[in-house]
């Protein structure tokens, strides 16, 4: 079967980022940019089932400004077969996203989609949900285990709580979880092979898509900054402090 | 304007994330509506009714609803969701896994896990792991919106008398089915609604050392929580992680043990009240943000914290 990834273009994980002095917006100038780590292990999901025989081609995707292909052709040196740049400079938000992901889906027929179950910029964890509404797809969220069994997939979900195990038919959405996998890392031959895969350019204007924003980021700030604390010298006086001081015990 | 909050429960009793939305869509402003959706929900929609500032209470009761897949439910919220202006749920695993579903479904880009309302079309989100707070303007009709709980005070579960009805719409999409569900006892408090949590990270070193967190949890009637690096070692099951990916806590104390204090992590405690930390590494991260920080053992300092107790 065929499996369509989505993977995002995200400031690193381990850049902190700041709010720019204007408050207009992130400052992402200079700074380094990685796939989202959730994205990451979706594509290290999809090459697996392809190890295991079950999957046949995966096509990663992902949609932003040109250099999103460089994420793009990370996953093809994971192993994705062939890739698809929706490309844009415009501000993309999720229902956008799940919108163009709903036309791809449309002409590529894939039995399962795999995203991550939130991308570290937006923190919104919304495009795989949404993308199930608009294909009428189920949806395995937070995966922590995927099982394909002939027309349908068992997905094991994490939630508050514990884990829950739900039983979609194909074609479904998966989202990723971080326990689902350890990705692994682009060996430098498969670098140099990625670079002669496919990759195919369209837009959203082609695959007939209102992006048009539909909130506005009217400021954004640091958050309020703590006060700084004290080092205590041993136990007693921190449970004196704890007891008289902050009075929370 | 009326709110629509969908409640979050367990077909028994009305959990407590619900009693934070409804403050939330207090702070909007409008009639307030609960939607129970379960099986054999009955006593859910009760205590549903009780709680301060609800007008009314929709109860669907349906095996549809019975394990609130999104699939079901988002379609059940988007039917009725579209004489609202606006639509929250808690941003609990459930609501997150079925809102955005019914956002796509009424054409709408949600807002999640909002911390404040400024008024009743914009609202303040973090963003970046909780290190920049957005300010954003929905210019949807209808504003689908997810919680965070920390966010804000909850309202009194008793008092009120809000209309029960019944809702008799039966929606199963018929692609997913519930097949099982392995929950984590604990006798301990919820690790969301704890007044005081402690967790222990990698400094641990291994399962067993946990003993020693749950004794003084036990002395201070605290939840144990953990790091994603005590989680993914194994020392403790995943649901007890606090982190940009785990839960996000923010109790009156919070005392962090062998914590390095990772942005994931800060992520998910630093609007705790108090912070204290207890690690060996004077240079840890996690002392930037502490009121009170002790550098030691942890297997000195913990115990003998239990004892002074």
């Amino acid at each position: 079967m065929k499996v369509l990834v989505a993977v995002k273009r995200v400031v690193d994980y381990n850049v902190k980022v700041r709010p720019k002095a204007d408050g207009s917006d992130v400052d992402t100038a200079n700074v380094k940019m990685s796939i989202n780590p959730f994205c990451e292990i979706a594509v290290e999901e999809a090459v697996r089932l392809k190890e295991k025989g079950v999957v046949s081609e995966i096509v990663a995707v992902s949609m932003g400004p040109k250099q999103c292909q460089e994420q793009i052709r990370t996953a093809l040196a994971l192993g994705a077969d062939r890739g698809i740049l929706v490309e844009t400079d415009a501000e993309l938000q999720p229902l956008a996203v799940a919108k163009c992901l709903k036309a791809i889906v449309d002409k590529e027929e894939p039995q399962m989609v795999i995203l991550g179950k939130q991308s570290i910029d937006g923190d919104n964890n919304q495009t795989g949900q949404m993308l199930g509404a608009l294909t009428g797809m189920g949806q395995g969220t937070f995966a922590s285990e995927v099982a394909v069994d002939g027309d349908s997939v068992k997905v094991t979900r994490e939630i508050d709580g514990g884990l829950q195990t739900v039983e979609l038919k194909l074609p479904a959405i998966v989202t990723t979880d971080l326990r689902l996998n350890e990705p692994r890392y682009a060996s430098l031959p498969n670098i140099m092979k990625a670079k002669k895969k496919p990759l195919d350019t369209t837009t959203p204007d082609e695959l007939g898509v209102d992006i048009a924003p539909r909130t506005k980021t009217l400021k954004v700030e640091p958050p309020a900054e703590r006060q700084a604390g004290v080092k205590v010298a041993d136990v007693a006086e921190l449970v004196e402090k704890l007891k008289n001081e902050a009075k929370v015990i | 304007m009326s709110i629509l909050v969908i409640a979050e429960h367990d077909n028994a009793e009305l959990k407590g994330a619900t009693l934070y939305t409804i403050a939330a869509a207090k702070a909007i402003g409008g009639d307030i509506h609960v939607l129970v959706a379960g099986a054999g929900c009955g006593t859910v929609g009760e205590a549903a009714a009780k709680a301060e500032g609800v007008a009314k209470v929709l109860v669907a009761d349906n095996a549809a609803y019975e394990h609130q897949l999104a699939e079901n439910v988002a379609k059940l919220v988007a039917d009725l969701g579209k004489d609202y202006s606006h639509i929250l749920a808690p941003a609990t695993t459930t609501g997150k896994n079925m809102l955005p579903r019914a956002a796509a479904l009424l054409d709408v880009q949600p807002i999640s896990d909002i911390i404040a309302v400024e008024s009743a079309d914009t609202f303040k989100r973090p963003i970046y792991a909780g290190n920049v707070i957005a300010t954003v303007q929905s210019s949807d009709a209808i504003k689908v919106i997810s919680v965070r709980t920390t966010g804000f005070d909850p309202v009194t579960a008793e008092g009120g008398s809000a209309a029960i009805e019944a809702c008799d719409i039966a929606d199963d999409a018929g692609v997913s089915s519930f097949v099982g569900e392995e929950l984590a006892k604990s006798d301990r408090p919820e690790l969301t609604s704890a007044k005081v949590v402690i967790s222990g990270g990698r400094g641990m070193q291994n399962g067993e050392n946990f003993e020693m967190l749950y004794k003084v949890a036990d002395k201070l009637g605290a939840a144990v929580g953990a790091s994603r690096a005590a989680v993914d070692a194994g020392f403790v099951p995943n649901d007890m992680q606090v982190g940009q990916t785990g839960k996000i806590v923010a109790p009156d104390l919070y005392i962090a043990v062998g914590i390095s204090g990772a942005i994931q992590h800060l992520a998910g405690m630093k609007d705790s009240k108090v912070i204290v930390a207890i690690n060996k590494d004077e240079e840890a991260p996690i002392f930037s943000v502490a009121d009170y920080g002790l550098v030691a053992d942890l297997f000195e300092a913990v115990p003998e914290l239990e004892t002074k107790l």
